[in-house]
């Protein structure tokens, strides 16, 4: 049985066989090809935290390929928490479902729910630990804008939290990428981190590199996470996009947001050719198609 | 046997041989409670031990000594010893003589014996069936652990003991 709890459970091959999947499947996630592959299967969203677009988008995916979804979502979870352990939650959706998408606040939870589990889990972000679906649609939007993977790419903002960011370098890593980081020192990268990639990342000012960057990949202080709202607020809005930003910087850059973003890109950027995160954000759809297939073993495509 | 023998000024043994059991030698100074913890052994256990700590040592400058009666020590348990005291040294006594000696191993992962300290890790989750695991290797000359649960990296293993 195949689980997908962190970037690392996947090969380079791997990934460069999910990204070539999900071209392929990219015409059904747009509505423009039927595809039935996936008839018969139910997934499972379990949500033990809010969640817009990657629940959305596995739904789609799933829905796309012909199968079935059922929800629990965070308000529904946490009635959930008032009685039954996780574990317990875990063995019985597994019994009525062919593969269980799973948020939740404590990391290690989507490990642990996968050595409870009868069917494939795949991790959609546990706490500040890993969020490898994302990683792999953050990894198919640089090869479909840039070309290739191993590119020259500043990673901004929440650098301590940000679980997108955990399982990003890890995944950049392995394909060879030049990494900057920049955050406020209060949310720079955890140090066990910072030791797997130091040989391909540098921390940096962005001012400093601006003018040799394929990607900027920006996330948002995420104020759920502070230990204390003081915290919270001594960070907040310290960086920000702009369109003076990008003066300096090469004209095919892009720019990227795990999304959702709230101040750290000014809105008048959304504009401009640089913004992709609302494309990569839909590559979402086709990614997660390709995830749900690769763990369901469908030999039907 | 001449470790647990040590004589200061002529006075007494600092501790007695034993007729039967494991003898753990060459704890570095000062763990020897923190052994004990590690082998799950208190007050609620059946064992009689004896401890002898800050003993003069050529090797080690000064150790401590722990000798357990009566029970032969299976090496899996013994060698969680070494994520605290590296150097420990096993003797397995019967009759009075050491019938088997062997230096500590550390383990590649230990489970239910360190407390991950990361607050938000599933592994201190209250009601949760789980116990903690850590995979266990030697960074920078350091004992580390590395949470299997958050990723989580200890080095400084005896503060996290369960």
């Amino acid at each position: 049985m195949r689980h997908l709890i962190s970037i690392e459970d996947l090969s380079r091959d791997e990934i460069v066989k999910i990204l070539n999947l999900a071209e392929k499947f990219e015409d059904v996630a747009r509505g423009s090809r039927t595809l039935k592959i996936l008839e018969g299967k139910i997934l499972a969203n379990l949500f033990f935290e809010p969640s817009t677009r990657t629940r959305m988008s596995f739904e789609v995916a799933m829905k796309r390929l012909g199968g079935d979804v059922i929800n629990m979502t965070a308000q529904e979870a946490s009635s959930i928490a008032k009685g039954e352990n996780l574990a317990d939650t875990i063995k019985v959706v597994s019994k009525y479902c062919d593969a269980i998408v799973i948020r939740h606040p404590l990391v290690g939870a989507a490990r642990f729910a996968a050595e409870h589990s009868e069917v494939p889990v795949i991790n959609a972000g546990d706490g500040a630990g890993q969020h490898p679906t994302q990683t792999l649609l953050d990894l198919y939007t640089i090869r479909k804008e840039c070309g290739r993977i191993d590119v020259k790419i500043a990673i901004l903002g929440d650098l301590k939290y940000s679980r997108t960011v955990h399982s990003l370098i890890k995944a950049l890593a392995m394909f060879d990428a030049d990494m900057y980081l920049i955050s406020p020192p209060q949310l720079s990268l955890p140090e066990e981190l910072y030791d797997e990639i130091s040989e391909r990342a540098k921390v940096v000012k962005l001012e400093d590199v601006l003018e040799e960057l394929d990607v900027i990949y920006v996330t948002r202080i995420q104020k759920e996470r502070f230990p204390d709202e003081e915290e919270y607020r001594k960070v907040a809005g310290s960086y920000k996009i702009t369109v003076e930003t990008l003066k300096r910087t090469k004209s095919n850059l892009i720019i990227l947001h795990p999304l959702p973003k709230v101040d750290e890109i000014d809105l008048a950027v959304d504009k401009t050719k640089h913004a992709k995160y609302f494309d990569q954000a839909f590559y979402g759809v086709p990614v997660r198609m390709a995830i749900l297939v690769e763990v369901m073993k469908s030999e039907r495509f | 046997m001449k470790d647990f023998e040590v004589k200061k000024n002529k006075r007494e043994l600092v501790i007695s041989k034993i007729k039967e059991g494991t003898v753990i030698d060459h704890i570095s100074a000062g763990k020897a409670l923190l052994v004990l913890k590690i082998l799950g052994i208190d007050e609620r256990t059946r064992e009689t031990i004896s401890l002898a700590m800050n003993v003069p040592s050529k090797k080690m400058g000064k150790k401590d000594i722990v000798k357990v009666e009566n029970k032969f020590i299976n090496e899996e348990e013994l060698n969680k010893i070494a994520l605290i005291a590296p150097n420990a040294t096993i003797n397995l006594i019967k009759d009075y003589e050491i019938v088997k000696k062997f230096k500590v191993k550390l383990p590649e992962v230990v489970e239910g014996i360190i407390l991950c300290p990361n607050k938000t890790c599933i592994s201190n989750a209250k009601r949760e069936p789980i116990k903690s695991r850590f995979y266990i290797s030697v960074k920078d000359g350091e004992v580390a652990a590395k949470c299997h649960y958050c990723g989580k990296v200890l080095k400084n293993i005896a503060e996290h003991l369960l």
